[in-house]
């Protein structure tokens, strides 16, 4: 039932015959997929999807973010608590973020965040028993474009946590095409929020809405869409 | 649940977005956002939809005894619900003070206005009046809640028929619907509310503001008007001073919103009446567009069909030649059993009608033998590997060793390989009538 891969599946049904890894005879199942003694059930309504050579998960509608250990995120600082900011992410509790987890930051230098800042960063920590917690930093203690974005301008809105994973998907054409017709700074949470700073007022509002529209476009309508778009460019300047 | 904090970043793009006449929905600063009225099946039920706020009114009604002050009134009672399901900041059961402050302002708009005729709405002076009950629920919350609940809520007072009452002497008769058609509500005239959202003490002002706009504004003023210009509400919150000018200026905007507005409602109105008079279909699952594709599609794919036309063609006259007998395919009738409103069922089951092509079966029983082969290594380790093996059937792993060659071959495959076999003598005449039906 290989070729069942990319239809959709609804909660209860049974997906039977999948790839397993020649080396450990296991299959790995990702998120609306469920073990069962013995059988494989979907949990979640949404599209099969596989990744080589034994690695199932459907791709659903969602909105609600539940944090994955090394996933990048928005979020928004709600609280400064002694050594550690109160971060916002938009999932079930709160995440800490120490201000020693940022670039060249020390006990003395202390980075500049202020409450209500957002900021870009990884999780470090990521389970169901224990609080999340996030880092600005990759392993070799640089910032590679994490901390705080976009103070004093740019804008942030929210989108279903799919059309998240479509824009980052390698295949997905949205963000060149897009690119093509005008300048614009752009910053992916994969907890559903986006930053976007354009030229303008309103290229900014224009480049939110296209990311919003693209939701339920294949490749041709998005390249339509943004061909339209890049004429408006022209006439708003 | 808490709410999302509000961040600097939208804050500035808010307030900068306003000061240019720009607003993150496109619209202009005096626009409202799309307005949608829908009637339930049953008299006196409404959603409202303005943009992504939605709000749900019903109206009930009963006889109860008027108050001691006024006894030949009726009585009218106003009540708006803010539930977790608007936005989960809302909490349930408890009031909050926003919740306080709508509630009144909603009460007060419908009430002081005396856009019901009460008194028509007793039965014995004294003794026995109709007490009307207005609930609305908000059901999403994407600012601007009390314009979308004044518009609900007078739409659903007109929309809304209550029984007819007779009085002889002593007696009351309270008529079932069966019996006498229910008698509308006197609605003089319909309040509505329009709500302004200043910026920088007063110095922008947009119509209709979002959640968004709402979180971000210094202060806001609700007017409550009806379409002969007069004023019913008036309410200033926030700290802002505003001056003259400007209120006149809002007054005169709402006007124009109320005016457009209430010819909104008629027209739902008249509408939901000509339906209902016409015998069509409405409410509320008449209203939902199920034309709409919001999942995944896939485009058509041109096929070359030369050559396999040639082929089906040919097919087909060795098929008739040969006169082979009827298929089932063919003899059986669909037949659609409408079970229940919304659901139904196509024949009634049984066995598969699905065939294997003979090339098919050849090429999964090679796949089948140089399973056997790959099979090897990888079964060694089985009983170990029990827990990761996901997608086996427990049947498959009971394994049978064929002397010295160590070949593995799994129950079921042998099985499946076995039924292949039997069925290729019938699959062909099968195939040709597949054919046939296309």
């Amino acid at each position: 039932m290989v070729d069942h891969v990319g239809t959709v599946f609804l909660p209860g049904d049974t997906i039977h015959n999948l790839n397993k890894s020649e080396k450990t005879g296991k299959i790995i199942i990702g998120p609306g997929l469920r073990q069962e003694s013995e059988t494989i059930i979907v949990s979640k309504p949404g599209i099969l999807r596989h990744k080589e050579p034994n690695i199932y998960w459907i791709d659903s509608h969602q909105k609600k973010y539940v944090p994955v250990k090394g996933e990048q995120v928005l979020g928004v600082v709600t609280a400064k608590a002694g050594d550690v900011f109160r971060v916002d992410v938009g999932g079930s509790e709160q995440a800490t973020l120490s201000y020693l987890s940022f670039e060249g930051a020390t006990k003395r230098n202390r980075p500049d965040v202020k409450v209500g800042d957002i900021v870009f960063a990884r999780f470090l920590v990521a389970n169901k028993d224990m609080e999340p917690e996030l880092v600005c930093m990759d392993g070799a203690g640089r910032s590679s474009g994490m901390g705080v974005i976009g103070r004093d301008r740019g804008f942030m809105f929210t989108c279903s946590l799919n059309l998240i994973r479509k824009i980052l998907s390698p295949g997905c054409v949205l963000l060149k095409t897009l690119g093509n017709g005008n300048r614009f700074e752009i910053t992916v949470g994969m907890n559903g929020r986006v930053w976007i700073h354009g030229r303008s007022v309103v290229d900014t509002i224009m480049v939110a809405n296209a990311i919003s529209a693209a939701e339920f476009m294949d490749k041709d309508q998005i390249r339509a869409m943004c061909s339209k778009l890049a004429d408006r460019f022209i006439v708003v300047e | 649940m808490r709410e999302t904090p509000l961040t600097n970043c939208e804050k500035d793009f808010v307030k900068k977005s306003v000061a240019e006449n720009r607003r993150i929905d496109g619209r202009q600063p005096y626009d409202t956002r799309k307005a949608k009225i829908t009637f339930g099946v049953d008299r006196g039920s409404c959603q409202v939809q303005l943009g992504q706020t939605r709000v749900f009114a019903q109206v009930s009604c009963e006889v109860a005894e008027p108050k001691p002050s006024r006894p030949s009134d009726g009585i009218l009672f106003v009540n708006l619900e803010l539930s977790p399901m608007a936005c989960p900041s809302f909490e349930a059961g408890r009031l909050s003070d926003y919740g306080v402050e709508l509630n009144r302002l909603l009460e007060r708009c419908l009430k002081e206005s005396r856009c019901l005729d009460t008194e028509s709405l007793c039965i014995t002076t004294g003794e026995k009046v109709w007490s009307i009950r207005v609930d609305v629920h908000v059901l999403n919350h994407d600012g601007n809640i009390i314009d979308a609940a004044s518009i609900a809520a007078i739409s659903v007072l007109a929309h809304f028929r209550r029984p007819d009452v007779t009085v002889s002497g002593t007696e009351i008769t309270i008529h079932p619907i069966e019996e006498r058609d229910p008698v509308p509500l006197s609605v003089h005239h319909m309040p509505l509310c329009v709500t302004f959202a200043f910026f920088e003490q007063g110095k922008y002002l947009v119509v209709d503001p979002t959640d968004l706009e709402e979180k971000v504004m210094d202060g806001k003023m609700v007017i409550g008007m009806n379409k002969h210009r007069e004023i019913c509400t008036l309410q200033i919150t926030g700290d802002i001073q505003l001056e003259k000018d400007q209120v006149l200026r809002c007054s005169n905007i709402a006007v124009v919103k109320v005016t457009e507005m209430t010819e909104l409602i008629h027209k739902a109105l008249d509408n939901d009446r000509q339906v209902r008079a016409s015998g069509g279909k409405f409410g509320f699952a008449e209203s939902i567009s199920i034309e709409k594709v919001t999942s995944n599609q896939m485009k058509g794919s041109e096929i070359n069909m030369e050559d396999a036309e040639e082929q089906a063609s040919a097919l087909v006259l060795s098929d008739q030649d040969s006169e082979t007998p009827s298929d089932t395919i063919e003899d059986e009738e669909t037949v659609v059993h409408v079970l229940n409103k919304g659901v139904g069922s196509i024949g009634q089951g049984g066995a598969s009608q699905w065939t294997i092509d003979e090339e098919e079966a050849e090429k999964m029983q090679t796949e089948v033998k140089f399973k056997m082969t790959r099979t090897k290594s990888a079964h060694k380790n089985l009983p170990t590997a029990t827990d990761g093996d996901l997608g086996d059937n427990s049947e498959e792993e009971e394994t049978i060793v064929l002397g010295q060659d160590m070949k593995i071959i799994s129950q079921q495959e042998r099985q499946n390989s076995q039924k292949m076999q039997t069925k290729t003598g019938d699959v062909k005449m099968k195939k040709g009538k597949k054919y046939m039906k296309k």
